[in-house]
Parts: structure tokens; sequence; C-alpha cells
């Protein structure tokens, strides 16, 4: 099962950025858990300097953009989820 | 080549014609443009087409010009400087870095963690939202090339002089604790290809086209207002040159309001056709585009308040400044 994290401030962007995530993960049919990290360490953590950002499986895929959900599939395939 | 600068300047960055071609459509449908109600009508078209075409082709070429610059790739640039050199290379970053408030304590974070000075971190905050290639561009089309660049040039001054003076003043105490704590590790810059350059750029002319559009249509509002209803005697008096203490006044309206560059033009360009000073109109674009309530208190999570205190008292002098100089040197303008 693949673990997903936003990381996001709680801006507006951040939001648009989950849901698009979730839709496109219910659409495949990807079996995953997803969080919305918002503490700001923790996203300092990853190296994340603009957020929002898709983390999965621990693994920063993008930054800095609401990603649309063609972007999101190709990731996801990309990092072989 | 004056010639051309001029054409330039006022026909392609100005757009003067398509006033023209708006006054006579106007005349044409039986609207005296003369008059108060034409005047404004005419003002208010013009001004909302002018702005909406110069922010579209802006934030696409700024955008271009941006997607080489994310901040995590700035922080490695900033690495490699050391002393005042690291302030410049900060403050001139500032401009050409994407960056939001909601992104500042991110962005705090990631330049503390990988060793950079307080001091150049602030330079890059003050030089952000102060200077930028969009307001470059703007103040040319409005005031001209001369205005545009010293204009540029002493916020590049204000963020760098400032900058050194909070590391100076060893602040470093003042930071949040969860900042200084955290650690952050360097993450690969995404390999771009100039397609995806030109699809970012695109949707980030899409968005904030989306996001400004209102402050546009309440900025010429506001600017038709006082271009065609306010006696030019009220600015004058208040922002005019006999007013020793325009530049003050500009700046305190200014430094609470929040709006983007493109709202607060139309109002700067009524302002100044009605005889305000260059000194004060710089000074309340300056505040209402650099400090805001709602980026201090986001900066207020990453640093105590008497850093915050600081850095608005360091960009407030900074502006009053700015706006005093540009009184003094108006005449070469």
């Amino acid at each position: 099962m693949a673990t997903v994290k936003i990381l996001g401030s709680g801006c507006k962007k951040c939001d648009q950025l989950e849901a698009n995530t979730k839709a496109v993960l219910a659409q495949l049919g990807i079996d995953a858990t997803v969080e919305h990290e918002r503490d700001f360490g923790k996203i300092a953590a990853y190296g994340v300097m603009s957020t929002p950002a898709l983390v999965v499986n621990e693994k920063v895929l993008a930054y800095g953009k609401v990603l649309k959900p063609a972007d999101i599939v190709k990731l996801l395939q990309k990092a072989g989820v | 080549m004056q010639i051309a600068w001029d054409f330039f300047q006022n026909q392609i960055l100005g757009m003067r014609w398509l006033n023209a071609l708006i006054g006579n459509l106007l005349a044409a449908v039986g609207l005296d443009i003369s008059s108060r109600l034409g005047g404004s009508v005419q003002f208010f078209i013009y001004d909302v087409i002018k702005i909406v075409a110069l922010l579209c082709v802006l934030i696409f070429g700024i955008s271009c010009i941006q997607s080489y610059f994310p901040p995590e790739r700035s922080k490695k640039i900033l690495g490699r400087f050391r002393g005042i050199g690291a302030n410049c290379v900060a403050a001139l970053l500032g401009t050409v870095t994407p960056f939001c408030s909601c992104s500042s304590i991110p962005l705090f974070i990631g330049f503390t963690s990988a060793g950079l000075p307080l001091g150049v971190t602030f330079s890059f905050l003050i030089s952000s939202p102060m200077v930028d290639l969009g307001s470059l561009v703007l103040l040319m089309s409005i005031f001209g090339g001369k205005v545009a660049v010293v204009y540029v040039l002493t916020g590049l001054v204000i963020a760098v002089i400032g900058g050194t003076l909070i590391e100076k003043l060893h602040m470093e105490n003042y930071v949040e604790e969860f900042i200084r704590a955290a650690s952050a590790v360097d993450i690969e810059a995404d390999d771009l290809t100039r397609r995806d350059r030109l699809k970012y750029a695109w949707e980030q002319m899409a968005a904030t086209f989306k996001k400004v559009f209102p402050y546009i249509l309440i900025g010429v509002g506001i600017g038709a207002i006082i271009h065609n209803w306010i006696p030019e005697s009220w600015i004058v008096t208040a922002l005019g040159g006999n007013n020793p203490f325009s530049v003050i006044l500009a700046t305190v309206v200014g430094v609470p309001m929040y709006a983007d560059i493109f709202g607060t033009l139309p109002v700067a360009e009524a302002l100044y056709a009605k005889g305000a000073q260059l000194g004060a109109i710089l000074a309340f674009m300056m505040g209402v585009t650099t400090l805001s309530l709602p980026s201090m208190i986001m900066l207020r999570k990453a640093v105590k308040t008497r850093l915050l205190e600081l850095f608005i008292g360091i960009c407030t002098m900074g502006i009053i400044a700015v706006g005093y100089l540009f009184n003094a040197l108006q005449f070469i303008f």
C-alpha cells in the first residue's frame, strides 16, 4: 500500500492538490493512505520550500505547484505506484 | 534612438493609441469624453484593457524566467556566497524567485538550516515583495525608464542594507525555536523541458489573472474617481510639493493595505496625473506591495515580535527614504 502525503500550509492551493490527488487515486483504484502534512518543521525536513508538494512513499515527486490530475497520473506511474 | 525609445514607451508600453481609439469610439456612440462621466468611462476602459494586457504578457515572461529559480535552487546558489556578497545575491534572487507569503515559513527553515546567515535570508525577504521584474516594466510604462531603474536599484540597496543591519544586530535568538531546530535536506530540482516551462508560465498567468482581476477593477475604479471627480487642489495639498509630510502620509496609508501591484498602478497613475509628487506615489506603491497585514501575520509565526518589528521598521524607513529621494530628484526625471 502506498503512503501519499500532501505538504501544505493549509492554503487554498494545497487543498486543491489534495483533492486532485485523491480523485486520481480513486480513479486508478490505488490503495493508499493520504495525509495532509501541515507541520512546517516536517515539511522542511523533506527539503521542500515551496508548497504545496506531493510526497509518495516518502519521496518528493513535485513541489511548488498545484498538479493537474493528468500530471499526477504520470508522476505516480513514474514512481511505480 | 530617442524617438524609437519614446515610441516604445508611449505607444507600446503605455498604449496611448488605445486611449485615443477608445476616445473616438465613445465619441462615436455620443458620449462626450471631455465631460466628467465620459472621461471616467474612457479612463476605466482604457486602463482595464491596458493593465490586463500588460499583466498577461508580463506574468508569462516573468514566469518563464522564474521557472529557472525555484527557491530550492536559489538556496543552493546562495550557499556559495559569503558576507555582503551573499546579501547582494539574495536581494537579486529575491526579484526572480517565485515566492508567496504563504511559503515564507518553509522558505525560512530551508535557508536557515542550509546555514545561510539570518541577514541573507532577510535581504531576500525584503527584496522579494519590494522589487520584482513586473514592477520594473510597469513603472517604465507609466513613469518612464529612468524612474523604473532607480526604483529597482534603491529597492535592492534597501534589501542589502536591511539584511546587513539585521545581521550586525545579531537577532538570531529572535527566530522561533522550531525554525532553528528543523533540519532540511537538498532535493533535486526538476529537470524541466522548454515545454514544461511554457506550460508553467501559462498556468501562472491564468492563475494570476483570476486572482488579480477584481483588484484591477477596484484599482481602476478608484483611479477613475481620482482622475475625474476629486479636485486637483486636494491632491496637491495632500501629496504635492508643498506638503513636506506627503511621503510619510503616503507610506502610513500604504503599509497596512494589501493589493497587488497591478491594482495599485491605476491609483498611482491617476494621482500622478493630478499633481502628486513622484516620491509620495512610489512610497505608496512600495508600502502597499511590500508590507501587508497578512504577510506580517505569516512572518510572525517564524520570528519573534522584536525581529518582526525591526523588519517592519527597516522596510518603512527604507520606503520613506525612497520617497524623499525621488521627491528631491524629481527634476531630473
